[in-house]
């Protein structure tokens, strides 16, 4: 059970991988932005891992002495709700940037774009 | 009861980011966007000023928000480099407004203007945020708020490659900050708090943990990559090229030097101690990576061909110099890299405002298309060329003095050092080349680009600004006494009395 | 049992993400990516965070599936696979993650009581919030009170995420003719052809808004919050403009009176902090709201704190979906 108690962390670190994976090898840049979102997710799984506690409940008082005994971690939860916002802020806004690069140079692909700019 | 003058350290942060959003609201007609902007960041600078007095009285302002106590609720930590700091961001934001002033209406037309200033208000206090915060976390969540803002202001340059470029930006950029989480994660893994002050108490419990080491790599990795240290420097060349030009002039006197400042919190107080062996690993990488940044970045300096580009990669080496200093581990080391900080905004900015002149005159920034810009633009060109001395590191200038204190801290280190003090002197040597190549164009080669307004001179207020900053940088080089103690005394306190 | 589902959700995510890299229509990446939000959401609530997983479900699943699916109507939906520059990456990644393998020895296993997280400040706010303030929900008290200042932040977050779409799709296009916005209407009202979507869909959207009120108000008693609540509003604005053509959606939200309101929001949490520092305390300290009875201002503070978040996420989702949605009209 020692290493079992691990496989969160396992699934973060294949998930970090991918992300980043799929950030640098990748051409085109909606994929880039996906990759980015799931490197991100990863994080969110790493803090909010870390709050469980075995036999507790969501820190939520509800007045039943059963459940408010043990209280799973608030704090990473809160720093997550955070970085989720950040996450979806710069999703968004790099969404609007690649738009306008479609816009621009007619296309995604970053090798595409690289060729245009060289030329000009 | 508390007085005005006890809520000043909150309100070096807050005050932008009150006027942000209304700036956002206003109409793009007119001044009133800009005026906004100017007022809130000169408010912030003489805030920013008092604070420094009363910190050099006084040692470091502690402030408690919503009256919680560390490490419970979040506490803003006012030191002697956080104070500098923020004169720095709050002084640049001031200049580059000024040199907005004239010279921004032709890069990014007025109803767009609006929703920049606010951006740009963002950015200002979100890097302030940055360095007065003793908050791990709260590190995180300002560093996003200046580094999307600063991508949205990137995204508004007037040529169409500032789009990838800004895109390169952000995928850095947050790169860089997701892996500053990680290792802020794994500090919290470890010890249970964010407090930066309790953190560096709890780890003495944890040292050698792997999970320390990890977080340790990870958070110097996040920061190396938003401070664009070599080789994650690759965005900051591009950005600063296509970003509108009085953006560039804020953004190269002090958006990446706020990532080296978070270096050094992390470094002294937090990690550095706790690392053990390794420390000296990370240590000799990352002077390895700054000798590298400051070589390689004037060599591509000298090659390019876009005055902004140049100063891209000029930065690049720059901060080579700062990482230097920051990485050696001596009370003189950081001293030299903190009084670079300042000097190297003033610097950065005067030579960015004169670019900026010269594009809302000529409408291009390639060196080529400067010629003879000399003849018609004295005064921009005079004082490009004095800044630029100040950049090579000529006696008299504060480039000089950060150079002199720099050589002083590496030559402390032994045999090394003296090696590494020709490498700084090869590099000055550089910079007198690509300096000088700008200058051999602008004044001796016969004009190619005719300016059809009669003014050919540069904006009034662009011209004011660059001037004070030429004279700021003669100013602190012959006297830098305010930076200097600002600089000394935040050694102290950090490192205590030697290491 | 719940060990086994964990273990479970925890290995559909990894799968999923694999999916989600190696489609290459970016349409079909994006519905994947949709599907992991949301068996993330499903993990982050067998970890006990509700709260989180609420939020992600909205953001992740909802908002964040829509946002590429109007990105990807504007640009192209294949992307090219190109063949080379692929094994250094590959084998930095799969080094770095050898390293960090090995970490995760020293890692204090899940749900272990005796790890250092659960011994220092935790144990402080399971204690002293109903001393101080009185809400049953822990991660909104820490959100809006103790952590405050971390929150504000956030909220100026996405409010330059907001006006940096605005700003950025500012930008008139270089193209023939742009289209008008009754003409996309007309072009896009095809679902109308389409009666069962579009009658539970109309039925869905007021049930949606009444969720988000709940969420919003009772995110002190039960998980919710702000953001969740912001992020449920601009998803039933979102489905209105899905169903009905987007610029009727641009045209019942105005762009101008959502930049408004998404100003008004952070206005509403710095101006709380303000008020505070005006009544002679520290910046967002609530007590300072009720001073007879703090736990009171520290209710009626993380009201109004709570309120301007979700005003603002709210204007900024809106404004960002309406930006995108009506790219063909500009």
């Amino acid at each position: 059970m020692n290493l079992l108690g691990l496989y969160n962390y396992w699934v973060y670190l294949f998930l970090l991988l991918v992300g980043m994976y799929t950030v640098f090898a990748k051409n085109n840049y909606v994929k880039r932005l996906i990759g980015l979102s799931i490197f991100q997710s990863a994080v969110f799984l790493l803090f909010i891992s870390m709050d469980k506690v075995a036999g507790g409940t969501g820190p939520i008082f509800t007045g039943n002495p059963v459940t408010d005994a043990v209280f799973a971690n608030p704090l990473p939860q809160v720093l997550i709700l955070t970085a989720i916002v950040v996450g979806i802020a710069g999703t968004a806004l790099g969404l609007a940037i690649t738009v306008r690069i479609r816009e621009e140079y007619g296309s995604i692909e970053e090798s595409d774009i690289r060729k245009m700019d060289d030329q000009s | 009861m508390m007085s005005l003058y006890d809520q000043l350290p909150i309100l070096v942060i807050t005050l932008p980011l009150l006027a942000a959003p209304v700036v956002a609201v206003l109409p793009g007609r007119g001044k009133l966007p800009w005026l906004f902007a100017t007022i809130a960041s000169a408010l912030t600078f003489l805030i920013a000023i008092s604070l420094a007095c009363r910190v050099m009285e006084n040692g470091t302002i502690p402030y408690l928000l919503g009256n919680w106590e560390a490490p419970y609720g979040i506490v803003l930590s006012i030191g002697p480099l956080s104070v500098l700091m923020a004169i720095v961001i709050s002084g640049a934001s001031l200049a580059g407004l000024f040199v907005s002033l004239g010279g921004m209406d032709k890069e990014v037309p007025p109803p767009h203007q609006p929703l920049l200033y606010a951006c740009w208000l963002l950015v200002m206090a979100g890097l302030i945020g940055i360095v007065t915060t003793g908050d791990a976390f709260n590190v995180f969540v300002f560093m996003e708020v200046s580094s999307l803002a600063s991508y949205v202001m990137v995204a508004n340059g007037p040529n169409r490659q500032a789009l990838p470029a800004s895109f390169k930006y952000l995928v850095t950029g947050t790169f860089g900050a997701t892996f500053y989480l990680i290792g802020v994660g794994y500090l919290y893994m470890m010890t249970g708090t964010l407090n930066m002050a309790d953190l560096s108490a709890r780890l003495a419990d944890v040292a050698d943990t792997m999970p320390v080491l990890i977080a340790g790599g990870f958070l110097m990795l996040g920061l190396g990559m938003k401070g664009a240290l070599f080789p994650m420097h690759a965005w900051m060349p591009n950005a600063y090229q296509f970003a509108p030009s009085p953006v560039a002039a804020f953004f190269a006197a002090c958006s990446t030097k706020v990532p080296l400042f978070v270096m050094v919190r992390v470094l002294y107080e937090i990690v550095g101690h706790h690392l053990g062996s390794y420390g000296e690993l990370l240590s000799g990488m990352m002077m390895t990576l700054s000798v590298i940044a400051f070589i390689v970045g004037s060599l591509i300096a000298i090659y390019s061909e876009d005055l902004k580009r140049v100063l891209g990669y000029s930065s690049v080496a720059q901060i080579g110099y700062m990482v230097l200093g920051i990485c050696l581990g001596t009370s003189a080391g950081l001293t030299a890299a903190s009084i670079h900080m300042f000097n190297h905004a003033l610097m950065k900015a005067a030579l960015f405002a004169a670019v900026a002149a010269v594009v809302v005159r000529t409408g291009s920034s390639k060196i080529e298309d400067l010629a003879g810009i000399g003849k018609k633009m004295p005064l921009t060109m005079l004082g490009f060329a004095l800044a630029g001395l100040s950049l090579i590191g000529v006696p008299l200038t504060a480039g000089f003095i950060s150079k002199w204190y720099l050589i002083k801290a590496i030559l402390e280190i032994g045999p090394l050092g003296i090696f590494l003090t020709i490498l700084i002197l090869l590099s000055s040597l550089m910079a007198v080349v690509y300096i000088w190549k700008v200058i051999e164009v602008a004044y001796f080669k016969p004009t190619k680009i005719e300016i059809p307004d009669a003014r050919t001179e540069a904006p009034v207020s662009i011209l004011i600004v660059l001037w004070i900053l030429v004279l700021a940088n003669f100013w602190f080089g012959i006297d830098p006494e305010f930076v200097l103690s600002l600089a000394r005394s935040e050694a102290v306190d950090v490192l205590g009395v030697s290491k | 049992m719940i060990t086994v589902f964990d273990y479970f959700t925890l290995t559909m995510v990894a799968i999923v993400a694999v999916a989600t890299i190696t489609s290459s229509n970016l349409f079909v990446a994006s519905m994947w990516s949709g599907i992991y939000s949301l068996l993330m959401a499903c993990n982050f609530f067998i970890l006990d965070a509700a709260d989180v997983a609420l939020t992600e479900a909205a953001v992740g699943a909802g908002v964040s599936t829509v946002l590429y699916m109007g990105a990807l109507s504007l640009t192209d939906d294949k992307e090219q696979v190109s063949r080379g520059r692929k094994i250094l990456p590959l084998l930095a990644v799969v080094a770095l993650g050898l390293i960090l393998m090995i970490v995760t020895i020293e890692h204090p296993r899940v749900g272990d009581i005796n790890a250092p997280i659960h011994q220092h400040v935790a144990p402080w706010y399971i204690e002293k919030t109903p001393e101080y303030i009185n809400i049953p929900n822990l991660v909104t008290a820490i959100l809006a009170s103790f952590r405050g200042f971390d929150t504000m932040g956030e909220v100026l977050v996405i409010f330059t995420a907001g006006i940096g779409v605005i700003s950025v799709l500012s930008f008139k296009p270089k193209r023939a003719a742009s289209v008008s916005g009754s003409e996309l209407g007309k072009q896009i009202r095809g679902l109308h052809h389409h009666a069962v979507l579009r009658v539970v869909g109309k039925l869905l959207i007021p049930i949606i808004l009444l969720f988000g009120l709940l969420v919003q108000f009772h995110g002190k008693y039960s998980p919710g919050g702000g953001f969740s609540a912001g992020a449920l509003f601009a998803a039933a604005i979102m489905l209105y403009g899905i169903l009905e053509g987007a610029d009727r959606s641009a045209h019942a939200m105005p762009q101008a009176v959502m930049l408004k309101l998404a100003a008004l929001g952070c206005t509403i949490y710095t101006g709380v902090g303000f008020v505070c520092m005006l009544l002679g305390h520290h910046f967002l300290d609530y007590n300072a709201l009720w001073p007879s009875n703090p736990k009171l201002g520290q209710y009626y503070g993380i009201l109004m704190v709570e309120f301007g978040v979700g005003l603002t996420v709210t204007a900024v989702l809106i404004m960002i979906f309406n930006a995108i949605a009506n790219r063909a009209t500009y």
